[in-house]
């Protein structure tokens, strides 16, 4: 069966810059996902992230071997940046849409989705 | 070409269009079948001219693509001598050994209109993919039609199709339950063929006929496919009473004709009365939506032999109603339009005061504005709502019929 990532964007909150009180609201939100998702079988995992103030992007000019260019924080410049992201276990793009907009992301921010590269297919 | 040449491949075209859908069902490939279908349509040019036309053109073309699509799996099957390609070679064979009926083959539409008008493709990738897909369109003719570079459609459209491979969205017809959030986007599509047709007055005019008719047939062939969904009537009826005014509603220089200025004998009345018979035909199952309202509204317009005849009391109630479901400025802006000529112009201004700051931007709230002004023997105010109006950078067409408006207002204003 074909996988799904949820890739979760969000700000505010996730990202470090809420209070308690919203953290562990959205702490809720997510548990309650996590547990619909996971006894309904299609959670094939899924990671929290550390906020963006951790984060590098790393850049190689020219193709490979060619010059590194790394930089302080997320890639993109918007308001929303990754946050987290599941696993889905789908049957197709409309199963895996509709998980995705169950996600709290789906309403705090966005959720991507992306299928998963199945190397067995390829 | 002779005539009869171009009647048989106009037929080919047709016949492949409704072939393609049943082939992309059989083989979950869309480029695959669109190769299959293609080389189906290129033997029958060739042999149907020498051979004579089957009996049954769509199971001849059905049962060569068929096999063309069988050939080319196994032979990929062969190549890569991947046991994932022999499955699906295994799979598809089963598939392509069912029986098919004409009930199979209007499924396979349906699936097909589904799928290109998926909600997880870009609206101009869905227009595009519906136009090749179930009209037949090549890619060529979509470019022309929406004044792209034939490369940018070609990309558009292999983006599309990559993307409903890869993130595997489904040809699948919608449950019913699902209908109410995937049919808009089907109707959008449709609808904006039929208006691309309308909107493009700087392409060539025969193009513009061609988009809006095309955009019929699918409006017609939705009505066939889902003839519970009273707003495919809608869509269709929509649609044949903005082309019955095609000939009238841009003037020789592509400028937009106002309603009260068109010339009303060259309205195509039988089309008229075909939408207005196909609306009443629908609004009967009282399940109203937007495209019946405006369907029917576009009626009223077009049966009334004058516009100081049209009724008006049931324009403004029918937008009263349009505004309940979409409540939209441009909607407000139209009603307010309509209750001018019941109620009166101070009446129409209250209904535009009501819409505050989120209609400032738009030039036709600004010039309904200034043309009740005018009524109400207000003209200083009327020059500066035209002034407002082209503030607002209109288009060309617009923006020419508003700077005339303008200067007319300002002779009056002249000591």
């Amino acid at each position: 069966m074909p996988r799904y990532a949820a890739l979760i964007y969000e700000a505010a909150a996730t990202e470090g810059q809420g209070t308690e009180a919203e953290w562990a609201a959205v702490m809720a939100e997510y548990m309650d996902f996590g547990a619909t998702a996971g006894a309904a079988g299609v959670l094939g995992g899924g990671e929290a992230l550390q906020p963006t103030a951790t984060a590098t992007t790393v850049h190689v000019q020219g193709g490979k071997g060619g010059e590194m260019l790394t930089t302080d924080g997320p890639f993109a410049e918007t308001k929303e940046v990754l946050g987290g992201f599941y696993l889905l276990d789908c049957a197709d793009l409309d199963e895996a849409i509709r998980w995705a907009a169950q996600i709290p992301g789906a309403w705090h921010g966005r959720v991507e989705v992306r299928p998963v590269i199945d190397f067995g297919r390829e | 070409m002779t005539a009869p040449a171009d009647d048989l491949a106009r037929m080919v075209r047709h016949e492949g269009g409704k072939v393609l859908a049943t082939l992309v069902r059989l083989t979950g490939d869309m480029t695959l079948a669109e190769d299959a279908v293609q080389d189906a349509m290129v033997a029958a040019l060739q042999r149907w001219p020498r051979d004579g036309v089957p009996a049954n053109p769509a199971a001849w073309l059905t049962t060569t693509a068929r096999n063309r699509a069988l050939d080319m799996i196994r032979r990929e099957a062969q190549r890569t001598r991947k046991e994932t390609d022999a499955a699906l070679l295994d799979e598809v064979t089963n598939r392509l050994a069912e029986p098919h009926s004409a009930s199979v083959v209007r499924d396979d539409q349906l699936r097909l209109i589904f799928t290109c008008c998926h909600p997880a493709l870009a609206p101009e990738a869905r227009v595009a993919l519906t136009l090749r897909t179930l009209c037949g369109l090549r890619t060529l003719e979509i470019a022309r039609l929406f004044l792209v570079e034939d490369a940018t459609m070609g990309q558009r459209i292999s983006r599309a199709k990559k993307k409903i491979a890869t993130a595997r969205i489904p040809y699948r017809i919608p449950a019913d339950h699902e209908l109410p959030e995937r049919l808009p986007a089907v109707l959008a599509t449709v609808y904006a063929v039929v208006t691309a047709g309308h909107h493009a007055p700087e392409g060539p005019l025969e193009s513009r006929g061609e988009l809006a008719e095309e955009g019929i047939r699918l409006a017609r062939l939705l009505c066939d496919l889902m003839p519970d969904e009273p707003e495919c009537a809608g869509l269709l009826a929509l649609a044949l009473a903005t082309h019955a005014r095609r000939d009238v509603r841009v003037d020789a220089a592509g400028d937009l004709v106002l309603l009260a200025a068109q010339d009303r004998t060259r309205w195509h009345h039988d089309e008229i009365a075909e939408a207005d018979a196909v609306v009443q035909g629908a609004l009967r199952g009282r399940r109203p939506g937007p495209y019946q309202l405006q369907a029917a509204i576009a009626c009223v317009h077009g049966l009334a032999p004058t516009m100081a005849d049209t009724d008006w009391q049931q324009i403004a109630d029918l937008y009263g109603h349009l505004e309940r479901m979409a409540p939209t400025p441009v909607v407000r802006v139209n009603r307010a339009v309509a209750v001018a000529e019941v109620d009166g112009p101070v009446a129409a201004l209250a209904l535009l005061d009501e819409l505050g700051p989120r209609a400032e931007e738009w030039h036709l709230y600004w010039s309904t504005r200034a043309e009740l002004l005018l009524r109400l023997g207000r003209p200083a105010e009327a020059a500066g709502a035209f002034d407002r109006a082209l503030a607002c950078t209109p288009n060309d067409s617009d923006r020419r019929f508003l700077e005339r408006r303008r200067a007319e207002v300002r002779a009056q204003l002249a000591p």
